[in-house]
């Protein structure tokens, strides 16, 4: 369980989190959506007690994160699989943190088994680790205290294909065991299939957030007309805002009935009419964000 | 597993400090460039009865002479290993991980300060195990060979060294960085030593404030009230100063 309230971060003048609401219930995962810059690595960090917010607040397992007696046998953490002794071996690392924990290190070859890293690379220093096998070494480290809740940034980045299957393996199966996942990225592709809430973020601010499936099925709907000067006319008298793709398509902010009867009392010739799903999603996702992107590059 | 979502007094299962202080003193020789310092300083003390034994007058090859030579290595060294402590954490951006299992940073900074003080305790007691065997030796060389050691020294030496880590750590908290720790800590005071030297107008004030100068009545038995207390100020000011700054600077800095 996790619950953030009005999290608010700023630098100087500069909002980098603004005003951040959502909470991660039990058996789900979370995915936390955004470009590159949004305020995601930021407001994992509040929440991880490692960045004070300006103002707001957050809890882990009902407790803010400071307050946790034992973190890592609640909360399983991984922000930067970068972020490990470059001079330790993969073995030594979560050897230190079941230490830290007080576990019995003697788990910790059958959890690097468990996320792929075998006995040749436990021993090897993490130095020579690709990006790859620090993300797997980070998930072991994150999961070592069996929490009940993960917190994870970007864990895909650097997993090839078959291993960012594995990972959505791995994480759906401790969701519907009950635990509790919430896991960021840039793209959109990466969490659909695993989360079932989005949050989606940019410039800082929630953009939406809710269900995967009603985001999905709010996305719009997208239709095609014989001639589309008169659909985009009909769209302007409705009132709608649209967008245009570049086959000719509009995706529309309303359902397909409301689409149907305005274009039949109007005599639009309508080719195709469907519901955006996941494409929708995804021209959403890109049109709340890319402006937000634009300014990331400039800046 | 389950997930608990009852909010519970997790405060009474806090991480205990002995755990916190193995845990540092592990850090200190698990990584490759911390097992090298030790390893170096322990063939560098041994390397100094050596070169006693080998090229020292006989008359001067006495247990105090092999104890008091063989603390040099590890007094300079040792405190490269306390600012690695700090240092390495930020720069190798481990803070991310250690402070995520133990969000009390002050906690964390107390074990490390408890841990240099027991790696500090060791060498000191190494080195006094080294200087034995190197008398033992000396003996039938021909040395001198004397055992006795005022008992003051032992102390002295032994606060000597714990104060150089303590410094060393102070610095590295300060600082931040590992080039930049190393080398302030190697130069300030010595740039300091010479200025004191230099102008009259400093002399006064490099009596009571010049570490080097003060602690120096430490390696002679005996020291008396007012060499106490000059080598507490100057302490103050080399020591307790540099920890409490790089403290709240620890405790304050954003982890990212």
């Amino acid at each position: 369980m996790i619950t953030v309230e009005n999290l608010t971060r700023t630098y100087g003048a500069h909002r980098a989190v603004d005003d951040v609401s959502f909470t991660c219930e039990p058996g789900t995962v979370t995915g936390f959506l955004g470009p590159n810059g949004a305020g995601k690595s930021t407001t994992l960090r509040m929440i991880c007690g490692l960045t004070p917010p300006t103002s707001g607040r957050s809890t882990v397992c009902g407790v803010p994160y400071r307050q946790l007696g034992n973190p890592g046998r609640r909360v399983g953490v991984l922000l930067d699989a970068s972020a490990q002794h470059a001079g330790r071996t993969g073995r030594e690392t979560l050897a230190l943190a079941a230490m830290t924990m007080g576990l019995d290190a003697g788990r910790v070859p059958e959890r690097l088994a468990q996320v792929g890293l075998d006995k040749t690379a436990a021993k090897r220093r993490v130095r020579a680790y690709s990006l790859g096998m620090r993300q797997r070494l980070g998930l072991a480290y994150a999961m070592l205290g069996d929490p009940a809740v993960l917190i994870l940034d970007e864990p895909a980045n650097g997993l090839d294909p078959e291993g960012i299957f594995w990972m959505r393996g791995l994480l759906r199966d401790f969701a519907d065991r009950g635990g509790t996942v919430l896991l960021s990225s840039h793209l959109l592709r990466e969490v659909e299939a695993v989360a079932d809430q989005l949050v989606v973020i940019g410039q800082g601010r929630i953009l939406a957030q809710g269900d995967k499936d009603d985001l999905l099925s709010t996305a719009g709907t997208v239709a095609r007309a014989t001639d589309p000067a008169a659909l985009e006319a009909l769209l302007d008298r409705m009132g709608v805002t649209s967008s245009r793709s570049a086959d000719g398509g509009f995706l529309v902010p309303t359902d397909a009935q409301t689409l149907a009867q305005a274009a039949a009392g109007a005599g639009v010739v309508l080719l195709e009419l469907r519901p955006a799903g996941s494409g929708g999603l995804e021209e959403m996702f890109l049109r709340l964000t890319a402006t937000t992107g634009l300014e990331e590059i400039s800046r | 597993m389950t997930a608990v979502a009852t909010p519970s007094p997790t405060r009474t299962d806090t991480l205990p400090m002995t755990r916190l202080i193995a845990v540092e003193l592990r850090k200190l020789a698990d990584t490759r460039a911390g097992l090298w310092l030790l390893i170096i300083i322990g063939l560098v003390t041994a390397g100094t009865s050596a070169i006693q034994l080998g090229w020292a007058d006989d008359e001067s090859q006495t247990f105090a002479a092999f104890y008091t030579f063989g603390l040099l290595p590890s007094a300079v060294l040792l405190p490269v290993l306390g600012i690695l402590s700090v240092t390495s954490e930020w720069s190798q951006r481990t803070v991310l991980s250690t402070f995520t299992l133990v969000p009390a940073r002050g906690r964390v900074l107390m074990a490390k300060l408890a841990a240099g003080t027991l790696i500090a305790i060791a060498a000191t007691a190494t080195t006094a195990v080294l200087a034995a065997l190197a008398n033992l030796i000396a003996g039938p060389l021909g040395g001198d060979a004397s055992w006795s050691l005022d008992s003051s020294l032992i102390w002295q030496s032994l606060l000597l060294q714990v104060i150089f880590v303590l410094m060393g750590i102070g610095f590295g908290a300060l600082l931040l960085n590992t080039p930049l720790a190393i080398v302030i800590y190697f130069a300030l005071p010595t740039v300091w030593t010479v200025l004191g030297g230099a102008i009259s107008g400093l002399r006064t004030a490099s009596e009571w404030l010049d570490l080097n100068a003060t602690s120096q009545a430490m390696t002679e038995p005996d020291m008396t009230g007012g060499e106490w207390s000059r080598l507490a100020v100057s302490a103050a000011v080399w020591v307790a100063l540099p920890l409490l700054l790089g403290a709240i600077r620890v405790l304050r800095r954003e982890v990212s």
